[in-house]
């Protein structure tokens, strides 16, 4: 308490000014822009002509192709949220709860998360030359006798889309649990064996429920990454694949920012329904 | 625990994560080894000979594209973003430590960038240029669509540390006579020295690898990502596998210098730090 009347106030406005100028400046009116275009109409040479039309709403509706692409988008959320999900559990689970030494937890743990500073695009173009037709895995199957011509749908290709997702954000699972994980008190477990429970079942009563903040945010980053996502799509996907945020990229392309805002509205308002179920579970501040 | 048999499912994790880590590393690996092509080899394998030919090809003039235009401003663009997120963050992180108006909305609207799709922000700042009739450069609008991203990971760093801050030092410092301004240089910065390293690194590399932002707010002058997508649609040689080793390369290289100066500041602690409780 001593710190808090000792200095003035003013000081914390003067120190959250910066951030609060960057936020307000280039996150809080561009969004707000962008619901604002939404309604705004546009032409060949104009790419903002302001006016107060649904068109853009009305055309993003009552194409069978939003529809088909709003679908294919909440399957890879649901099969990618599923992959990663299960798969961050059980590597956070190794690293917290099996691994016995803290060194060997901090660099599996950094292992896993010096990908995440590197490249994206580098990332998602380094599965070509694995997936594609003449590529590592055609040539390895070819020369097992598994298949007897290549497998053309490897790469540019709803899979190879799924493939890239869980390389990329499997680690947004991975942190946010371990970081639950490391919090539970180890002695609950050991109560857990005492009282007969083998691994699995401590695994299932004990650990699970405790992780389930961890679980809810990594969900949160899975979800909202692969809804937006345009670039993964765009190299792996090689024009084959529709998802929302690709379908948005290819409007803005052609300058079409009316209708772009007006999808990006409708995939924003998708984004928040299914965050706000997370949230209700998990009081993000009090994970730090 | 400890000398106590480890039971099977350690075993059968410890595969799972080997494999995940063959899945991760794998694919990097392939380029980097594909970059080496001989100069008649292609962008898949076998490998037809071995050379340095498509890293020279990188040096050449003609090559397709502005390669060594977006490299040189993605290196800046990382730099200033670099340092505006560790002085942005460490400004939020210690004004978070007391209570001021609109505290938690600004919480919330900094989460809210960090999950909102990113090309959402894009066209927003893209719009909001627009409008305004200002054009969109690499230095201004991207920049700004950059911290975004990178300022989000800043802050909650800073919360973290703070969250475990023991304030007992800045007491000390201040019975002690130093002033409000002394405290943060000689005391709070000192202590916190590792987490603004990790924090430079997320500014840093955050910003040289990010596409999704900067793709409608970057103008007509590309950064390197967005150079690369648009080089892998029409790439008929390895030397883009070329481009793709170095850059990652000086991602490790900038991730392995942190990595060192973190490793440094702990030794030096080890060495030159309380000795409390060592006693034999």
């Amino acid at each position: 308490m001593t710190i808090r009347s000792r200095r003035f106030p003013i000081v914390a406005y003067l120190e959250a000014l910066p951030l609060a100028s960057v936020f307000l400046v280039f996150f809080v009116v561009p969004i707000a822009l962008v619901v604002v275009v939404s309604f705004f109409s546009y032409e060949t040479y104009r790419i903002l002509i302001p006016a107060f039309t649904l068109d853009n709403f009305r055309d993003v509706f009552s194409e069978s192709v939003t529809y088909r692409t709003y679908l294919t988008t909440v399957k890879f959320c649901a099969i990618v949220w599923a992959i990663t999900a299960i798969l961050g559990f059980l590597i956070a689970y190794f690293l917290a709860f099996q691994l016995r030494s803290r060194v060997s937890q901090t660099v599996l743990l950094l292992i896993c998360s010096i990908p995440f500073w590197t490249s994206i695009v580098i990332r998602m173009i380094a599965w070509i030359p694995l997936l594609g037709r003449n590529g590592l895995v055609n040539r390895g199957l070819l020369g097992m006798g598994i298949v007897d011509a290549p497998q053309e749908w490897l790469l540019y290709s709803e899979f190879a889309v799924i493939i890239g997702y869980v390389h990329l954000y499997t680690l947004m699972m991975i942190v946010p649990i371990f970081n639950s994980m490391m919090r539970i008190d180890h002695a609950l477990v050991e109560a857990a064996t005492d009282a007969g429970a083998s691994t699995l079942q401590v695994l299932w009563t004990v650990i699970l429920p405790l992780s389930k903040s961890g679980i809810a945010i990594g969900s949160i980053f899975v979800i909202a990454m692969v809804m937006g996502d345009f670039v993964t799509v765009d190299v792996l996907g090689g024009g084959q694949v529709a998802s929302v945020g690709k379908q948005i990229a290819t409007q803005l392309s052609y300058l079409q920012f009316p209708p772009a805002a007006a999808n990006a509205m409708v995939l924003l308002l998708a984004v928040i329904a299914m965050i706000a179920v997370l949230v209700s579970i998990v009081d993000i501040r009090k994970e730090l | 625990m400890f000398g106590a048999a480890r039971p099977p499912v350690f075993y059968g994790l410890a595969v799972l994560l080997g494999l995940f880590v063959v899945f991760l590393y794998g694919p990097i690996a392939t380029v980097v080894m594909l970059a080496f092509q001989g100069p008649e080899g292609g962008l898949v394998f076998p490998m037809n000979g071995v050379s340095l030919h498509w890293f020279a090809e990188l040096f050449r003039p003609q090559s397709i594209g502005d390669i060594w235009g977006s490299f040189d401003r993605s290196i800046a663009l990382g730099a200033i973003v670099m340092i505006a997120t560790v002085l942005f963050s460490l400004l939020g992180g210690l004004a978070y430590r007391r209570r001021f108006l609109g505290a938690t909305a600004l919480f919330y609207i900094v989460i809210a960038s960090l999950v909102m799709p990113s090309v959402v922000v894009s066209l927003g700042i893209g719009s909001m240029f627009e409008m305004l009739g200002i054009e969109r450069t690499w230095y201004s609008s991207a920049l700004g669509a950059h911290l975004t991203w990178t300022l989000p990971f800043g802050l909650l760093i800073m919360l973290a540390v703070f969250n475990r801050f023991n304030p007992s030092y800045e007491e000390a410092a201040r019975d002690l006579g130093a002033g409000g301004w002394q405290t943060v240089r000689y005391i709070v910065v000192p202590i916190i020295a590792p987490s603004l390293v990790g924090v430079a690194l997320f500014g840093f590399t955050l910003s040289y690898d990010e596409i999704a932002r900067t793709s409608q707010s970057v103008g007509a002058l590309n950064t390197l990502p967005l150079e690369l997508e648009a080089m892998q649609t029409n790439a008929t040689t390895p030397v883009i596998y070329a481009l793709g080793a170095m850059t990652t390369g000086l991602s490790l290289f900038v991730i392995g210098a942190c990595l060192l100066a973190l490793m440094a500041v702990r030794r030096s602690r080890d060495r030159f730090g309380s000795d409390a409780g060592k006693a034999v």
